[in-house]
């Protein structure tokens, strides 16, 4: 065992001695590979901790909401419609949601109005609210993204044109802590009164409606009794919000990666071109190697601490450089691909998340084949003769 | 002593190499390094431990969540079907063509929403 | 003494055979070599010296014949012609030394890094196998280039370096090929002190030379001479008992 370390530690000393001499390249190749680490490993510890942020917030979304659809659109819907869920047996709660989007033509943004379940239901089976009290009509309370893009903190007034035109002089009351933008960036909350008159929507109408059930095992019954009632709608349940997130994440994540394919494949090519590209100075020297008593497996150890050092360094840089890049600076490189053409954007500070399968996999997709790459040329040449030097 | 000239004449000009017999050993020092990233490995595993031991912050959106009855992500703002991708219509990202192009970049990134149906509840590994 | 280290018995090579352009290199060779003393290969160029040396020195693999090598270690007389590459490795690595035809020694290593290479793979300590690189290189007055890539040497630097490299696991055969191709005689006249000096020791030197200097010095034993792939002489050198004995009662 102490053998084996030491001739390891020799071998490597020697590899590292051989490198030395085209230094250039090397760094350079680590540089190239460290900088593709690097991007893999940010985009699969971003997606990883949204989507780990994304279960850990969204499970507190309505267990089911309740879709109106009118060709193939969402559409509004009425009391009628509150009153015939409640009368499902199992239905614990159901209420009304108001939440709508607007354009704010002063910024360009998009906000999202909401009013809080808690002020159009008097909802018995809740918990109290924290943030589910309804603000008094005339008073706000907004996601930090608001507040930035139209520069107002707390007390200030909010000054929006509705779509007719009509001037609302808004208090802020509150912006949202800054801890919960993911969610909450672009929200406007306000009161019900407020919300109507600002989108002239009639008394009697919401944009959807939110149900809890007293049994969770039952919700799939729940749902096809309501299907029953309510054939028009659409039901959309905690998990299908989940799994969209899911999917999202995944197909973020592998777009993402589809393009840095190409990047990974040039990538493959070049260090496969530098192993096999065994010029007749590394011929020679291998040939030298087995002529004072190196065995052929030996020379390829030697080689493959090569390839292995290289990829655990780029690996290892790449990595952190990434956890950094992530947990510390917010992802600032990766946001213009997330942020798309929006005005208003959150600012997410993601709580650190490692999954080591996908940490693992990254590291055996990337690691595993450049050696791989590496081996086959490695090993046809360490099979030369030894009595080459002799001529 | 064969060549004691030429041997005192390397040594002076040796004199500014370094004294010690021993030329560092690049191994133990790529292996030190080596040690040292896997450490920092560990670490960032610790501080991940660590923050999320910390993070109310978690909770305290979950507890929003709940109270507004928020059901999406405010990653993207610029259309409906970004903004709440769970909510969006199915038809939505395709409104004047199923093979149109998005109008923008991140309904590229987001992809068609799915229906999931009601059959689909009952299996799925989507945690509680 | 009584078993010769290396026994030869009507060894034939063929490079590259049953090829367009195969070329038996060595015909028929019988020759046994005792353990100690300095034999010389001399014969035109493309006699098939630098063969002969590598099929001894377990670098190569005869295409007939038997060739027998007594292990240092063990004293057992092995049939190394058939051996696996693996074993022959070994074998090589304890038994010989060697000081190849253009030295071969790897660029862009210091010399003190050539020298330590041989002793890799044998599982030592780095210490311990610099310590021995260092004592050699003091030993051939090489140690202040010790540092210094190999590159930068001079030819009998570059040669006493290879010398070091030859001896590092310290075999107790030394196989050189034309070591002293390209030297100026003071470099040929301390190169065969260095010759004598294992040979005091009892190690064994095989070396091919096409310079009269060389076979002709007083530390040489025996003068085996190739012509195109045979033996064509096999005398004793001029520090044979035998030559001794003869010059000594006219
Ligand atoms: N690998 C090989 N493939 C084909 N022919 C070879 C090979 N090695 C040697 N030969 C041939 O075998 C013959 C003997 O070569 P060898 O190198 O043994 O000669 P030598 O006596 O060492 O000559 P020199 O004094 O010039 O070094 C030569 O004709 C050479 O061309
Ligand atoms: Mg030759």
């Amino acid at each position: 065992m102490i053998r084996w370390f030491r001739v390891q530690v020799l071998m490597i000393d020697y590899t590292l001695a051989s490198m030395a001499r085209r230094k250039a390249r090397n760094l350079g190749l680590l540089l190239v590979y460290a900088a593709i680490l690097f991007v893999l490993a940010s985009v699969t510890l971003f997606t990883g901790a949204l989507r780990e942020e994304a279960v850990r917030a969204l499970v507190g979304a309505p267990e089911v909401t309740v879709q109106r659809m009118v060709m193939g659109r969402h559409a509004l819907i009425d009391r009628d419609g509150l009153e015939a869920l409640r009368a499902i047996r199992g239905v614990q709660w159901a209420e009304g949601r108001l939440w709508g989007y607007f354009y704010d033509t002063a910024n360009g943004a998009n906000y999202t109005m909401i009013v809080p379940s808690g002020g159009i239901v008097p909802s018995g089976g809740r918990e109290a609210v924290a943030y589910g009290a309804p603000p008094e009509p005339g008073f706000v309370r907004i996601g930090g993204g608001v507040a930035r893009s139209r520069g107002v903190a707390p007390g200030d007034w909010l000054f929006l044109l509705n779509p007719q035109g009509r001037l609302f002089k808004l208090r802020v009351e509150a912006v949202f802590p800054s801890a919960s933008e993911l969610v909450s960036a672009d929200l406007v909350v306000l009161s019900e009164a407020d919300f109507r008159a600002f989108h002239t929507l009639p008394e009697g109408v919401f944009t959807d409606l939110a149900l809890g059930v007293r049994n969770p095992r039952e919700i799939t019954t729940i749902v096809e009794k309501a299907a029953l009632v309510l054939p028009d709608c659409r039901f959309i349940t905690r998990r299908d919000i989940l799994r969209t997130y899911d999917a999202l994440f995944d197909w973020r994540e592998g777009i993402l990666l589809a393009l840095m394919g190409g990047a990974i494949l040039a990538f493959m090519i070049l260090a496969w071109d530098k192993a096999s590209g065994q010029s007749p100075e590394e011929r020679r020297e291998i040939g030298i190697l087995k002529a004072i008593g190196w065995e052929t497996g030996e020379v390829i150890r030697a080689r493959l601490w090569e390839s292995a050092l290289v990829s655990l360094f780029a690996f290892l840089a790449g990595y952190l450089l990434a956890y950094l890049h992530v947990f510390f600076f917010s992802a600032g490189l990766l946001r213009p691909v997330l942020q798309g053409w929006a005005v208003l954007y959150p600012e997410i500070h993601l709580t650190p998340r490692i999954d080591g399968a996908r940490v693992l996999t990254l590291f055996l997709l990337t690691v595993g084949p450049y050696v791989a790459a590496t081996l086959v040329p490695i090993w046809r040449a360490a099979v030369v003769d030894p009595d080459t030097v002799m001529r | 002593m064969v060549f004691p000239v030429a041997r005192r004449d390397g040594s002076a000009r040796s004199g500014s190499l370094s004294r010690s017999p021993f030329p560092p050993n690049r191994a133990a020092t790529a292996l030190v390094l080596l040690a040292a990233g896997l450490a920092a490995v560990l670490g960032t595993v610790l501080d991940a431990a660590f923050r999320r031991g910390e993070g109310e912050t978690g909770r305290g959106t979950a507890r929003m969540v709940a109270d507004l009855g928020l059901t999406d992500l405010a990653l993207f703002t610029e259309a409906r079907y970004t903004r709440n991708p769970s909510l969006a219509d199915l038809h939505t990202p395709f409104q004047d063509h199923p093979l149109a192009l998005d109008h923008f970049p991140s309904g590229s990134l987001i992809g068609p929403p799915t229906p999931w149906g009601q059959a689909s509840l009952t299996k799925g590994e989507v945690p509680e | 003494m009584d078993t010769p280290m290396l026994t030869l018995r009507a060894v034939t090579k063929t490079h590259n055979e049953g090829e367009e352009n195969a070329c038996t290199a060595l015909h028929d060779i019988d020759l046994s070599l005792e353990g100690r003393g300095v034999t010389v290969l001399r014969g035109p160029s493309g006699s098939g010296k630098s063969t002969l040396l590598s099929l001894v020195g377990c670098l190569s693999r005869p295409t007939s014949g038997r060739i027998h090598l007594r292990d240092p270690e063990t004293a057992e007389v092995r049939d190394i012609s058939a051996l696996p590459e693996r074993f022959l490795t070994l074998l090589r690595r304890r038994t010989f030394g060697f000081v190849f035809q253009s030295f071969n020694l790897i660029h862009g290593l210091s010399a003190l890094e050539n020298v330590m290479l041989p002793a890799y793979p044998l599982g030592q300590g780095r210490r311990e196998i610099i310590t021995r690189a260092t004592a050699w290189l003091e030993r051939l007055d090489v140690a202040h280039k010790a540092r210094t890539p190999v590159e930068l040497l001079s030819g009998g630097e570059v040669q006493r370096v290879a010398i070091a490299r030859a001896m590092v696991n310290d075999p107790p055969v030394l196989i050189a090929d034309e070591p002293t191709a390209n030297l100026d005689s003071d470099l040929v006249r301390r190169f065969l002190e260095i010759v004598a000096r294992f040979r005091d020791e009892g190690r064994m030197v095989l070396m091919t030379s096409h310079d009269p200097r060389v076979w002709e010095s007083v530390s040489v034993d025996r003068v085996v001479t190739l012509r195109d792939g045979r033996i064509a002489g096999d005398e004793p050198g001029p520090a044979s008992p035998a030559r001794q004995g003869g010059g000594g009662a006219p």
